[in-house]
């Protein structure tokens, strides 16, 4: 008796507090930037594409929902098609957390309902957006050793300029 | 055996290793760089560390290279000391101050011996915050890929190209720091075995071109056995798959053939498998031109060619035994051929014959590297079979080996034993019509016509035993040569003799036999080693059938309704007016096979056959091995088997009780019961059923990646992985790993906290010996019982080689890269192929016109002086296609021709 009161008295409570309900898709909710929602790859500060197809993130993806095919251009690495199926991706954030590159990044968008299953599978160009995303200054290409158009050999970040195998002096 | 102690705990060794060897036999884990298993130690790197006592009551120690020091009976180590594990951490720190941050795009990554040592030694943060030396890299050839920064000064590369392939156009350059591993300059690597540089070096500096044009991580490939189609060495491989595409072939252990290392064209040559020419459908000429038809038209097309007249099978040297099998069982064994025109297919079958009854030993490359005086006859075997030839190599050490142990040096200290041994070489001698790329650790060469040198080897036999015929007529020279090898071979302890097919000569052969059959009746273990020209040649001949020729001539008396090819390239057999005639000779013609050939146009039906990448089969080696292959990657479409689809022919013409086989077992098991000579075929890997602690062996790794992703393109619904025919391991990562697998069954080598190739180890019973699981292959031919007596020798000695005007005697020369069939149309193995020229002595001209079967070549000329006059040396198989036996050709040159 005394529960079943209580009960109502608490319900009757509500009428004053706040409202929780907001009128989505009208206002949306604040998400912050770490939220991990839509996948995307992003650009390097140059505009290039970060992702140099080290398959790390797909092999650190719980679910295997990425596939991708690693392709080569004057020295760069970057993927020949990057596939993730959302259909199967519990948003995990792993493969953001495994990129070396920054490339792959988790954003704050999660309105990525679909009628047609197969419409969840997102391919690169789905993927590539224009910037850097979260991490504006990183180029993995600057610590890397890799000559890359642009880049020669010793131009990287504390590094020392070739050596000249031809020469005496030790 | 000796008792050594390992962190307290008491270990059995063997004797004469050292630490490193004897720790990681007992399961220990020991970092370590520039010791490997078959190139020793020479303490480079300092990276394998341990604490060693002088006795129980000695409780400082001291730290010694493990790969350096013996281990004594009684000694005690620790590993886990922790100043010892301070150093190897120090070491390896050291190491990495110059490497680039370069895992991520490094072909290396996730097999990285060097990724594997930091992690086992606990380096993680990297404290060094100077600058990092860079190389510039080199560009090496359509082989190998070059990324100098990586390079931790091991040492590895140069000692297995220079010292054990014996390369010449790899170094180490400048020193400290600066020290660089290349080419005096940018240019293609000369050796035919620079592709081991990927295994052998523990970094990302050496990896495979080719394959990192389709690269993929080590875990993410479908891995699955396989046997090197190229040659008839039949080294072990794995090939490796990814969504649906072969992406490359590594090296898989067997301690009696290939052991550590391939051949380039093995490594390369699984190219085909993707490439263009391959046939994917199943073709009907109409009307002149090839439709595509549904596999069940085309099956039950053959049934109303069967009706008319007799069917004729052709198999192949390069097919698998089951395919041969079923070709015969369809056809019938006295309508089956084996795909080879004389003189090849005389001499194949001769080979096999005289390995069956010659009383000396048939040796496995390893026995070869055993061997202290070798006799190359008439075949240049470093081409015809590149495996051989550096086993042969290496059996040159033999005496600095014997010096070493005279000398009380361990044989696995590689740098003292090599030093020593400079003056003490096993002899190697080498009779052959022009140099060879082995001349160069030989004691002794002679270049001389086919006839010349059969002669010469039947005067080193009738030396060794009068009883063998002498030989008439041999010049003072020619007697002397034969002196010093009669000689070399008899002070030998296991002498060896090697030749085969190349020169289409039966008297090189029978001769070779002599030799090896007279060192045996002078109580010597010799051992004869002929080479064919193909994977299964072996198992051809010992199969039997009729020769192109037989074929041929029933064809021109009518007697052929329908000729059934399988997996067999006639135009590389038959001059092209042969081939035309045969053609037009028969009423239906039927090609099975996986790539083009230039008769598909031709063929009234067209079968898609699976190549062995994507098939399960035996192949029989030039020693007689029956060794196992198992599909790696689906066959697309109506692609099947070849015996599959003769399987269906049966069918369909009603004979299926006898050819009613569903799985590879099925059939393997039908040739054991008919054939009594492959009675134990059975044995060469475990069968279809085989589980490995209640599963099967599983030959996609646990950490593939992309399962549910890789085909969403085509549908997102998730599609069960169909079993994989004819294989006794599971498509998928499901199913059960371990080290003691067997070695038939390696799908991939992986070990905890060993991602590269060096967890080989772990697979051993011991370091370089046999695999825990066994499964080696297994010897069909096997020395004879048969009683030898002076009866045997051949008596067919061929008179001098004369010279003849205007005409020259043109040799077939093999090719690593371009001669064999299947690799030759592999991208890689065609870039590397140097065009084909006429080689010939003296100031000659710069081209030639050669009149052979009626067609005049223009073609060529290289000035080659090592060749003896009258003979010149062209290519087979190349640009005359069905040139692969001396023959006598008119030759024009140019200038007269003008
Ligand atoms: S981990 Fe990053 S760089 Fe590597 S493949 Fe994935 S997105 Fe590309
Ligand atoms: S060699 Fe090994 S450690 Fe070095 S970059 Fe390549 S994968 Fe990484
Ligand atoms: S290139 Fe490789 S094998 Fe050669 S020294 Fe450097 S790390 Fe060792
Ligand atoms: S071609 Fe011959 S020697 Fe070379 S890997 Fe293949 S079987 Fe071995
Ligand atoms: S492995 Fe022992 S010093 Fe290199």
């Amino acid at each position: 008796m005394i529960g079943i009161i209580r009960t109502l008295w608490l319900t009757f409570l509500h009428l004053f507090h706040k409202n929780d309900t907001v009128p989505y898709p009208e206002t949306k909710p604040y998400l912050s930037p770490r939220y991990r929602g839509r996948i995307i790859l992003s650009r390097d500060p140059n505009g290039e594409e970060r992702c140099v197809a080290c398959n790390l993130c797909a092999a650190a993806c719980p679910v295997d929902c990425i596939s991708l095919q690693k392709g080569e251009k004057d020295g760069r690495w970057y993927p020949e098609f990057f596939q993730i199926n959302f259909s199967r991706c519990i948003f995990c954030g792993f493969c953001e957390e495994a990129c070396p590159t920054y490339a792959i990044q988790l954003t704050p968008d999660f309105e990525m309902s679909e009628y047609v299953r197969q419409n969840l599978v997102y391919e690169k160009q789905d993927l590539l957006i224009s910037g850097t995303g979260k991490y504006p200054d990183y180029s993995f290409y600057n610590v890397s050793g890799l000559a890359i158009p642009g880049k020669d050999k010793g131009e990287a970040e504390r590094e020392a300029a070739p050596i000249d195998i031809h020469a005496l002096l030790p | 055996m000796a008792t050594i102690h390992i962190d307290g705990e008491p270990h059995e060794t063997r004797d004469g290793e050292n630490l490193l060897q004897a720790v990681l036999e007992a399961g220990v884990d020991l970092p370590y760089f520039c010791w490997h298993p078959e190139l020793g130690s020479v303490g480079a790197c300092r990276q394998c560390a341990v604490k060693q006592f002088n006795g129980p009551d000695d409780k400082r120690g001291r730290i010694v290279m493990a790969c350096m020091t013996p281990a004594t009976e009684g000694a005690i180590i620790s590993v886990s000391d922790p100043e010892a594990k301070e150093f190897r951490g120090e070491v390896v720190e050291w190491l990495m101050t110059n490497h680039p941050h370069d895992c991520p795009v490094c072909e290396e990554g996730g097999e990285c011996h060097l990724q594997d040592m930091t992690v086992m030694t606990g380096h993680r943060a990297r404290r060094y915050r100077f600058e990092k030396r860079t190389h510039r890299n080199q560009d090496l050839g359509p082989f190998v890929k070059h990324e100098m920064n990586r390079c931790i000064s091991c040492y590895r590369c140069v000692r297995f190209y220079r010292d054990y392939a014996g390369g010449q156009d790899l170094a180490a350059f400048a020193s400290h720091n600066n020290m660089y591993f290349g080419r005096a300059e940018s240019g293609t690597l000369e050796s035919p075995f620079a592709g081991n540089l990927i295994e052998v070096c523990p970094t990302g500096v050496f990896t495979d071109k080719q394959f990192s044009k389709t690269y993929s991580r080590k875990w993410d490939m479908r891995g699955a056995p396989s046997v090197c189609a190229h040659c008839s060495v039949g080294c072990n491989t794995i090939v490796n798959e990814r969504a649906g595409t072969v992406r490359r072939t590594i090296n898989r252990y067997n301690d009696e053939v290939n052991r550590y290392f391939l051949c380039d064209r093995g490594r390369y040559g699984h190219g085909y498998a993707n490439a263009d020419t391959r046939i994917r459908v199943v073709g009907q000429l109409i009307d002149g031109v090839h439709h595509q038809v549904p596999s069940q038209a085309a099956i039950s097309h053959f049934a109303t060619f069967a009706e008319d007249g007799p069917v004729i099978g052709i198999g192949s040297a390069r097919a698998s035994l089951e395919t041969n099998y079923a070709l015969r069982s369809l056809v019938g064994a006295a309508q089956f051929s084996t795909g080879l025109a004389e003189p090849a297919h005389g001499l194949t079958l001769l080979a096999a014959d005289i390995l069956r009854t010659t009383p000396a030993h048939t040796p496995s490359l390893h026995d070869v590297e055993q061997c202290d005086a070798v006799f190359m006859l008439g075949e240049d075997a470093l081409s015809t079979a590149p495996r051989l030839g550096l086993s042969m190599r290496q059996a040159t050490r033999h005496a600095s080996f014997l010096n070493a142990d005279r000398n009380r040096i361990p044989r696995w200290m590689d740098a003292s034993v090599r030093m020593m041994g400079q003056d003490f070489i096993s002899p190697l001698m080498i009779a052959t019509p022009a140099a060879t790329g082995l001349d160069d650790c030989a004691v002794l060469t002679q270049h001389a016509a086919p006839d010349d040198l059969a002669r010469l080897g039947f005067a080193v036999a009738h030396l060794i035993d009068e009883a063998a015929p002498a030989v008439p007529g041999l010049t003072e020279a020619e007697s002397t040569v034969a002196g010093r090898i009669a000689e070399a071979l008899l002070a030998a302890d296991k002498p060896l003799v090697v030749s085969g097919t190349q020169l289409g000569s039966a008297a090189l052969m029978q001769a070779a036999a002599s030799i090896a059959a007279a060192l045996m009746v002078r109580g010597k273990p010799a051992a004869l080693s002929l080479v064919l020209p193909d994977a299964n040649s072996m198992g051809v001949a010992l199969m039997g059938g009729l020769s192109l020729d037989a074929v041929c001539d029933m064809a021109r008396d009518g007697k052929v309704g329908t000729l059934i090819v399988a997996e067999a390239d006639l135009t590389r057999q038959l001059a092209p007016e042969r081939v035309e005639a045969l053609l037009g000779q028969v009423r239906h013609f039927v090609l099975i096979d996986h790539s083009e050939s230039p008769l598909i146009e031709r063929a009234e039906l067209v079968l898609p056959a699976a190549p062995i990448t994507h098939s399960g089969g035996t192949m029989v080696n030039m020693e007689g091995r029956a060794q196992r292959f198992l599909p790696v990657a689906f066959p697309e479409g109506p692609v099947e088997v070849s015996w599959r689809w003769l399987r269906d022919f049966a069918e369909s013409i009603g004979q299926d009780d006898r050819m009613a086989w569903q799985t590879l077992d099925d059939v393997v098991a039908a040739i054991a019961r008919e054939l009594t000579v492959f009675a134990r075929i059975g044995e060469a890997a475990p069968s279809e059923q085989y589980m490995l602690e209640s599963g099967h062996i599983r030959s996609q790794t646990a950490r593939v990646s992309g399962r549910t992703a890789i085909r969403s393109h085509i549908s997102v619904r998730d599609q069960p992985v169909p079993p994989m025919p004819d294989s006794p391991l599971s498509p998928t990562m499901e199913g059960t790993y371990s080290t003691s697998m067997p070695g038939a069954l390696v799908p991939y080598y992986h070990a905890p906290g060993w991602n590269s190739e060096q967890s080989l180890n772990r697979f051993q019973q011991e370091i370089g010996g046999p695999m825990r699981g066994g499964y080696p292959g297994v010897r069909l031919v096997d020395a004879a019982e048969a009683v030898w007596s002076s009866a045997h020798y051949s008596t067919d000695l061929p008179e001098t080689f004369a010279p003849r005007d205007g005409s020259i005697l043109l040799l077939p020369e093999s090719r690593i890269f371009g001669s064999e069939e299947l690799s030759a149309l592999a991208p890689a193995i065609a870039e590397r192929a140097e065009p084909a020229v006429v080689r010939m002595a003296g100031d000659g001209p710069s081209e030639v016109t050669l009149t052979l079967d009626g067609i005049r070549h223009r073609l060529p000329v290289l000035r080659d002086d090592s060749l003896p006059p009258g003979l010149a040396f062209y290519p087979a198989h190349m640009t005359l296609r069905a040139f692969a036996a001396p023959v006598w050709v008119s030759l024009e040159t140019a200038e007269a021709l003008a």
